[in-house]
């Protein structure tokens, strides 16, 4: 590892096995897998479902301990959930109720007394706005539709301005056309600020448009299939479809087979 | 197979342009006085009482037997009377003054419960056990114990209420917590919450709910027991309560004073919720859109 802080990945996760248990059994979601994450990158988790790859952000969130291997998060070792890893959860329901939208990106910065209520303030219309809602920064999270409060928790997680911003398929429930409007939004505040970015999405198109980097995870349990660059913003419609079959050829090409065998000859 | 065959017509496609709004009048239009006067729901309350007034007056008329049921207007003028002259208002001020007593150590011992029944499992355990253990059990059942242990005072009454708002407020305020939306524990814990401050500024409020239904039962409770105490055992801390005041005045056969008390817990009980909780549930749940 080189001593130049570009050079030395921001989060490193080597060799992580996560085990979950549900009532009857025990599941083992991601093994031995591998990868790091560096300042500025766009880094996407991409996978079937049943890949582990929520499993595997909720362990860089610090939810879960690695039952093998370890999450090294600027060089320390990940043990529980904290605000320098801020999370954007797919659930609506992630605001809190009782809040309005400015008292929901400031709460975090305020509770622990890491800021003044002025400064807090400040900084909290200055990323809503960024996400254009300052009209609505006094209104509760429950008069706002699904886009919106999404965009608050875009807001409140980059407010907090965390070493990695995790986000565990924060548009999958969003309606297709809103869904491509805050990818194009996500990439501009991208642009303004160069915040390093964690996101898992089940998504292929969603991955090449939002990313800089692809892990493909392959499924039961999760292990890490390739890493690839992604393409540029804005790059023409062939090299993303090319890029897209290809993707696609790499998940799904054996996947098919042993699930489906009578299907063969199709 | 015929189905395999069945080719839906060709259609040609359709454009049209929306009417400008001028060319169907209303498009919105304010509700009549009356309409919205009928949306408050005081209003609608208010109606139901004095319906529920006018009967009253109607049956204790028809039946005219002032000892066995006296007239809505004997009773209100009992009422107005005690609460000006008598001495109906210093016993209600007792009563209420002993309930807030049992109610808040009661709400504080729940809070106390509660909080260690959500952050240890052995927590939880002992509060499922004491609830199903002490729940059944009716308050009224411990008063001859209490007032071997407080003696006969204000003491045993305070315990006793203690006993019935403490398992309905804890049951509640417990479920309620269970119910938080695990997406918003994570959220909690991300911001480094943990401990008192996260039951404090996550848990409560999004279990406000369950902790408000709690505190309606518990505040019922709490009243129930009150009364039926000082009915039991009379006069306590030297002036009596509302209970031993319905008591005395049954002894003497001044009916309209009898329902003039119970008169006077409804009217207590109906500010308190219609006021106090409705207030409560106005600038939290209802504005955090937790309910409709």
């Amino acid at each position: 590892m080189t001593s130049s802080d570009a050079a030395r990945p921001l989060l490193a996760v080597s060799g992580v096995t996560l085990q979950y248990k549900t009532r009857d059994r025990l599941v083992t979601a991601t093994y031995r897998v591998d990868f790091d994450v560096y300042p500025g990158d766009r880094f996407i988790l991409l996978g079937p479902s049943g890949c582990g790859k929520s499993t595997l952000l909720k362990a860089v969130g610090g939810y879960l301990q690695p039952v093998e291997g370890e999450i090294r998060l600027k060089g320390d070792v990940v043990r529980r959930p904290g605000p320098d890893r801020m999370m954007v959860f797919q659930e609506f329901d992630q605001l809190l109720p009782w809040r309005t939208v400015k008292e929901n990106v400031m709460f975090p910065l305020r509770s622990g007394g890491r800021m003044a209520r002025r400064e807090a303030e400040e900084k909290a219309l200055h990323y809503i706005a960024k996400v254009n809602l300052t009209r609505f920064a006094d209104s509760y999270p429950h008069t706002l539709s699904g886009g919106m409060k999404q965009r608050v928790a875009i807001a409140r997680g980059m407010a907090m301005e965390p070493a990695i911003l995790l986000m565990d398929e924060p548009f999958a429930a969003l309606d297709a056309l809103t869904r491509r409007r805050m990818q194009d939004e996500l990439l501009a505040l991208w642009e303004g600020t160069r915040f390093t970015v964690l996101f898992v999405t089940h998504s292929i198109p969603e991955a090449i448009r939002v990313g800089s980097r692809i892990l493909l995870l392959s499924p039961h349990p999760g292990q890490v299939k390739a890493e690839l660059d992604s393409l540029a913003p804005g790059a023409d419609g062939v090299a993303v479809g090319a890029l897209e079959k290809r993707i696609h050829a790499m998940l799904f090409a054996d996947a098919v087979e042993p699930a489906t065998p009578h299907e063969e000859h199709g | 197979m015929s189905a395999a065959t069945v080719v839906p017509p060709h259609r040609p496609e359709i454009v049209r342009e929306p009417v400008a709004a001028g060319a169907f009048g209303i498009v919105q239009k304010p509700l009549s006085a009356s309409e919205r006067i009928l949306n408050i729901g005081a209003v609608r309350k208010l109606a139901l009482i004095v319906v529920l007034a006018v009967a009253w007056e109607l049956y204790a008329r028809q039946l005219h037997n002032p000892l066995l049921f006296p007239t809505f207007s004997a009773t209100v003028q009992a009422f107005v009377h005690g609460m000006l002259g008598g001495d109906l208002f210093v016993k209600a001020m007792t009563s209420v003054k002993v309930l807030l007593k049992g109610y808040a150590a009661g709400i504080v011992c729940a809070a106390v419960l509660t909080v260690v029944a959500i952050s240890t499992r052995i927590g939880t355990d002992l509060l499922e056990l004491l609830t199903s253990m002490f729940n059944p059990l009716p308050a009224i059942a411990l008063l001859p114990l209490a007032l071997i242990w407080f003696g006969l005072g204000e003491g045993s009454i305070v315990f006793v209420i203690i006993h019935s708002v403490l398992w309905a407020v804890s049951l509640n305020t417990h479920s309620g917590f269970l119910a938080v939306s695990n997406t918003l524990r994570m959220v909690g814990r991300n911001y480094g919450l943990r401990g008192l401050p996260y039951v404090a500024r996550i848990l409560i409020p999004a279990a406000f709910p369950s902790i408000l239904t709690g505190l309606k039962i518990g505040w019922a409770f709490a009243w129930r027991t009150l009364i039926a105490a000082e009915l039991v055992f009379g006069v306590s801390s030297g002036s009596g309560g509302l209970g031993w005041y319905i008591y005395e005045n049954k002894n003497q056969l001044e009916i309209p004073s009898v329902f003039a008390g119970l008169f006077t817990v409804i009217v207590i009980g109906l500010i308190v919720e219609n006021v106090v909780f409705r207030t409560l549930e106005a600038r939290t749940v209802r504005k955090w859109g937790l309910q409709n």
